[in-house]
């Protein structure tokens, strides 16, 4: 039995289904990311773990016994929100310590655990200041640091930090990921920033209009995307049109052994970028854009079957002009084939 | 030609904001600070029954008002009347506005128009309409007996019960909306962090939604007491002739007495006290929230 179940959980709001007949398990010290566009129920699924948004359907199961029947103030989770949710009326040191008075955890034991979870988050010596006078990283490290104290059962992050800049986020995502490690605590991430999701979790569930389109292994996910949805929200990818027959794939100029079954359909054909290479023949195309970004090179080429993107690693070798004629050459197992039918919904 | 037309642009861009806001100044100045002033000038002249208003300028009017136990008494009563009003519209103000912050559409518009229905009737209607209820036969009376509380008929007419009760009804809503203002600016994810982290209800309540509204409450206090202890009409009718505040006291030095110069000197009176208090309320609340509330 795993650590957290979500068994068929459906939340309707009237005609509208926020969050469809979803169903998950979360083993004890995962770290597991909701990914979606805005709109795809992944903060309703955490306020329903929360329990601020009261399920239509379904259940939930913490640790084997039933979380639907507790209150959300006694269900033990830590929670960070988007905005923070700082109290703005204490100090951080008031703020941490919040949750352990509610717990009526005695005045020295408390002081020790606030003193504790600043110095986890890299604030020690913040205690006695306001929120308003942090920074929104030193800001976000006190909410963390708030829902820790409390040594939740579960730790949910509901976009924790979009409200960081570029920069900012990168650090706190490494250490955000180094102190669930330390702590060992069952966290949920729930975002709607690819990059941010795969370089956190253990696992994804990539979530497109209440429905789970897939849940795996950030590479797994990366890799086999299970849908059309999933190979253009996870990174980037080139979707071609093309058409199966006598067992070899076709797409304009270019065949392939066909990997699959299909025979004489049209298909669609999902290729990341960085997999395309340069070759002798394949697609053939003309560069019409080459963009040079440090580490890669990243190509637009015009072929018969629309725009590809391509991505070279800048590996010293020289590249393609603007304007050259290339063909465009990848292996049989770099590419995800699907029905055209299916893939079009 | 560009030359020409920056020219004067230059020299005439410090005096723009001033001449822009003058018309404004002026009327403010023509319809507040003269009246005031000349009150003031007023308060300072002497009055005899014989001699009518004479141009000196004497302290006489402040030492007669500080030297009467009878002013005193007055006084005394007006800011009591203040501050249990004040009192009362937060009891009654702040919980209302946190009520009417958590409805939806369409209630909280409904709701929050009933709440602002007595600012919408004339003060002369609503008082008298509470004269009406107020009376030994009048329906609170009815009720309070109908219901067993009171034996005989409450004296509200006439009473410091009766203008404290009309006027807070009429002054709730300006705390309500200050208190609304003060909850609006809250993260509505503050109240479910203080749950996640194990608070009940009530202590949301009590530990971290009224200590944010508390500067509203503070803010709609100062404009409530401030109302209250200068209100003219429903103490004039609920009050009646025998027991008076500042501002009907005021009243019949102008308009009965014939003795002005004491009626401006006890108006100017109660601006100071109002202005003093409020100031002191302002102060008190800067220093408590600097650190917060920026």
């Amino acid at each position: 039995m795993s650590f957290l179940v979500l068994d068929g959980l459906t939340k309707r709001y009237g005609a509208a289904t926020a969050v469809d007949n979803l169903s998950l398990s979360i083993e004890k010290g995962e770290f597991l990311s909701l990914l979606g566009p805005s709109g795809c129920g992944k903060t309703t699924t955490l306020q329903m773990i929360a329990g601020f948004v009261e399920p239509t359907a379904g259940a939930i199961a913490l640790d084997g016994a039933d979380l639907l029947a507790v209150k959300p103030a006694k269900r033990g989770l830590g929670i960070v929100f988007q905005s923070y949710a700082l109290f703005p009326h204490m100090t951080v040191g008031a703020n941490v310590s919040f949750g352990l008075e509610m717990r009526g955890i005695a005045r020295g034991e408390r002081e020790r655990r606030v003193v504790e979870a600043l110095d986890l988050v890299g604030l020690s010596g913040f205690a006695d200041r306001f929120p308003r006078s942090l920074s929104g990283g030193q800001q976000q490290r006190v909410a963390l640091a708030r829902a820790l104290v409390i040594r939740p059962h579960v730790l949910l992050l509901d976009e924790p930090l979009s409200n960081l800049d570029a920069k900012l986020r990168e650090d706190m995502q490494v250490e955000l990921r180094q102190i669930q490690r330390a702590v060992g605590i069952t966290t949920i991430l729930v975002t709607h920033d690819q990059a941010e999701a795969m370089a956190l979790s253990d696992r994804i569930v990539i979530m497109n209009e209440g429905r789970v389109e897939q849940i795996a292994s950030p590479d797994r996910a990366y890799e086999a995307p299970a849908s059309q949805f999933v190979a253009t929200f996870l990174g980037k990818s080139n979707v071609l049109m093309g058409r199966i027959a006598q067992g070899r794939l076709e797409i304009c100029e270019g065949t392939w052994p066909s990997p699959c079954r299909l025979e004489g359909g049209s298909v669609a054909v999902t290729v990341r970028p960085e997999k395309i290479a340069f070759a002798e023949d394949g697609l053939e195309g003309t560069v019409r854009n080459r963009l040079f970004l440090g580490s890669q090179w990243l190509f637009q080429v015009e072929t018969g079957a629309g725009v590809v993107l391509v991505i070279r690693q800048n590996s010293g070798e020289s590249v393609p002009a603007e304007q050259d004629r290339v063909a465009l050459a990848w292996r049989a197992e770099d590419m995800q084939i699907a029905p055209r039918d299916a893939s079009e919904k | 030609m560009t030359v020409a037309a920056a020219a004067p642009t230059r020299s005439r861009a410090p005096l723009t904001p001033y001449l822009l806001s003058a018309p404004a100044l002026t009327l403010y100045l023509v319809l507040l600070f003269v009246p005031l002033l000349a009150t003031a000038l007023l308060s300072l002249h002497s009055f005899s029954l014989y001699k009518g208003i004479e141009d000196v300028y004497t302290l006489a009017n402040y030492r007669d008002i500080f030297g009467d136990s009878y002013f005193y008494e007055i006084f005394v009563r007006t800011f009591r009347i203040a501050f249990l009003v004040t009192l009362l519209a937060a009891i009654i103000g702040a919980p209302e506005a946190y009520i009417l912050n958590r409805m939806r559409a369409p209630w909280r518009g409904i709701f929050l128009l009933v709440a602002l229905a007595p600012l919408l009737v004339s003060v002369i209607s609503r008082t008298l309409g509470w004269a009406l209820l107020f009376g030994s036969t009048g329906l609170v009376n009815q009720a309070l007996m109908g219901a067993g509380i009171a034996r005989t008929p409450l004296q509200f007419m006439y009473s410091e019960t009766g203008i404290v009760i009309a006027l807070t009804h009429v002054l709730i809503p300006f705390m309500m909306i200050s208190v609304w203002a003060s909850l609006q600016r809250l993260d509505p994810a503050i109240e479910h962090a203080a749950v996640s982290l194990g608070a009940a209800s009530f202590t949301v309540l009590r530990r971290i939604v009224l200590p944010q509204a508390l500067p509203g409450v503070l803010s709609g206090g100062i404009i409530t007491f401030a109302l209250a202890a200068s209100a003219f009409a429903t103490p004039a009718i609920i009050g009646g002739r025998r027991l008076k505040v500042a501002s009907t006291l005021a009243y019949d030095e102008f308009l009965n007495t014939l003795n002005w110069p004491l009626g401006a000197a006890i108006a100017m009176l109660l601006l100071v006290a109002n202005i003093v208090i409020i100031l002191g309320c302002n102060k008190l609340l800067e220093r408590r929230y600097a650190e917060v509330f920026r």
